[in-house]
């Protein structure tokens, strides 16, 4: 246990891969380090909502016989992870991080969770979010905000902020989170890790409880890019439980990482970059200026439709939440206040249970299908997402990548943006774009600002061109990009 | 854009959700703020425009069915675990119907 103390924030897979076959310390050592740690840090950010002890020394066994009877204990052998609280897990307590689901155990495993388990990964806990993967500070849960561990008093962004911060503060080495609409990127970019939103399809999300069905995505945080290439490869392909989970056959994402980019053509839209006169805006430039370095040529392009992203989303999102969330009724999930009629118990059991922005978004998204108005917004919304996802197709037939910046600004203090919901959705609009047209992007640290807050570069490539942008960030990070 | 209280109301009728007044004050100063916010929507022509309802990739239809075998389901008392209260293999609910 020894060879652990004071290692076991900065771990990564390699690491932990090498320390196991060196006997440095066994499956059950590291699983039992991770969650004493993970618990005692846990009253400084309040990042996990719940630990699963008993599921991860299970686990940590799992590994341990096979390692000792020489079989090959899987790529993830050993590896603490946390799962966002929107991703279901057998008999571990699913919250959602709401009142509603506040007593919720869920009779089977996510997808993703039980690849991960197979590949030999140990959960140590969930994680906390916004209620139901709703926000962009974690500000919405019911059971409390996560604090930025990079600064107490800031947001860690959201809604998968307890994943971003666990992985940055070293209670986890990798983690799952949700992404809707910016939910994995931009925590990531607050909390100074590397976070990834793939293609949509790419994974299945049997197992993640929905939000906004044509645009939920599960994904991957890591300290490097390889961790993320690493668990984005055990978690992806196609399941038969998700009809929309992709056919198309996941490559050796880790194996690729080669730093080849020298030539790799980079656009740079005019429409991100218009007004960034910060010190976010600086230090991604001076990001581009490393791609630039190791070869990569870069260019100006145009996303025309981008500014009428925002308000895009929020239509399509809450219309498909409104009709997601309808079935916390009182009936099935634990939760029922007392009445004397079942419409009257739908009713009190919605608004008892349902936090202030979850009842905004399904009040906006129902208003948005009601009778009238759905030819105005709903179909309206869906056609600018058309236009969006055309421009991306344009620009990439000129280039290979797009690089942007995550959010226009970095950590925000808990409580600056809570009143003003408008200017809460505006803080989406780099990581919105992607999201509706389904493409992968990700963020990865490109340096911190004078006061000492993390700021994300995000990379988005062409449909199921991970390995592209895994390369780029991969090479990036290898340059020593996100030290500033 | 004008969203009035009795919108709120009307639409948290729709919704299945007990507002109270003050969430309802509240509501209709946000959904005003952002549903103004949204008409900018209309600035773009999209007459020529489909919709696009899902990020789709090439394939035939029946592509992403799979095929029809019997498979283990959740038994009925692992189904009812996490229901407020049921009874008889069956989720229990206010009476519907009176006699």
């Amino acid at each position: 246990m020894s060879a652990l103390t004071g290692t076991i924030t900065s771990l990564t897979i390699p690491q932990i891969r090498q320390g196991l076959k060196e006997k440095q310390f066994s499956a059950r050592e590291l699983a039992q380090s991770a969650l004493e740690f993970a618990q005692a840090e846990n009253s400084k950010t309040n990042a996990f909502l719940h630990f699963s002890p008993e599921r991860a020394l299970a686990a940590a066994e799992r590994v341990d016989k096979k390692l000792g009877a020489g079989e090959h204990p899987g790529p993830l052998a050993g590896v603490p992870v946390a799962v966002k609280d929107v991703i279901v897990t057998e008999g571990v307590r699913t919250t959602c991080g709401s009142r509603l689901l506040e007593r919720y155990i869920p009779p089977y495993d996510a997808t993703a969770v039980r690849r991960l388990e197979q590949a030999g990964g140990v959960i140590i806990g969930k994680t906390n979010c916004d209620e139901f993967a709703m926000g962009s500070s974690n500000e919405n849960s019911a059971f409390g905000p996560v604090r930025n561990p990079v600064a107490l008093d800031r947001v860690p962004g959201g809604s998968s902020g307890g994943s971003a911060a666990a992985v940055a503060q070293g209670t986890a080495v990798v983690a799952l989170g949700s992404d809707t609409g910016g939910s994995i990127r931009q925590p990531a970019s607050f909390c100074g890790v590397v976070g990834v939103t793939p293609t949509y399809g790419r994974v299945s999300r049997y197992g993640l409880v929905a939000f906004a069905s044509s645009l939920d995505h599960i994904g991957p945080f890591g300290r490097t890019v390889p961790d993320t290439a690493q668990l984005l490869q055990i978690i992806g392909g196609r399941d038969e439980c998700d009809s929309t989970s992709a056919f198309a056959p996941v490559p050796d994402y880790v194996a690729q990482l080669d730093g080849k980019i020298a030539g790799r053509k980079i656009g740079l839209p005019r429409e991100y970059f218009e007004g960034l006169a910060s010190e976010t805006g600086d230090l991604v430039m001076r990001g581009i200026e490393v791609l630039k370095k190791l070869g990569c040529e870069v260019r100006e392009i145009s996303l025309p439709a981008t500014k009428y992203a925002v308000p895009c989303y929020y239509v399509i999102a809450t219309a498909e939440a409104s009709s997601n969330l309808a079935r916390y009724d009182g009936v099935r999930y634990t939760t029922r206040a007392a009445s004397d009629t079942l419409s009257d118990m739908y009713r009190a059991t919605r608004g008892a249970g349902f936090g202030a922005e979850c009842k905004r978004r399904i009040m906006l998204g129902t208003y948005v299908l009601s009778h009238g108005y759905y030819d105005a917004y709903y179909l309206k919304a869906q056609k600018v997402r058309a236009l969006i996802a055309e421009d991306f197709r344009k620009a990439f037939a000129e280039v290979d990548a797009i690089v942007t910046p995550v959010s226009p600004f970095p950590a925000f203090k808990l409580g600056e943006k809570v009143d003003d919901p408008l200017e809460m959705y505006l803080s989406d609009i780099y990581t919105i774009t992607g999201s509706l047209a389904g493409i992968p992007c990700m963020s990865v640290p490109c340096g911190n600002t004078s006061a000492g807050l993390p700021v994300g570069m995000q990379i988005l490539t062409r449909h199921f061109d991970e390995t592209g942008m895994f390369r780029l960030a991969d090479a990036f990070e290898k340059a020593g990009g996100f030290s500033g | 854009m004008k969203i009035t209280e009795k919108d709120v109301r009307y639409v948290a009728d729709l919704a299945n959700l007990k507002l109270a007044d003050s969430e309802i004050q509240r509501l209709a100063k946000d959904l005003d703020d952002i549903l103004t916010h949204m008409d900018a929507l209309n600035e773009l022509d999209t007459s020529h425009v489909e919709p696009m309802a899902q990020v789709l990739f090439e394939g035939e239809e029946t592509a992403t069915l799979r095929e029809d075998r019997e498979r283990p389901c959740l038994s009925n008392e692992a189904a009812l675990a996490n229901a407020p209260l049921a009874g008889g293999g069956y989720y229990k609910v206010p009476k519907v119907i009176e006699r």
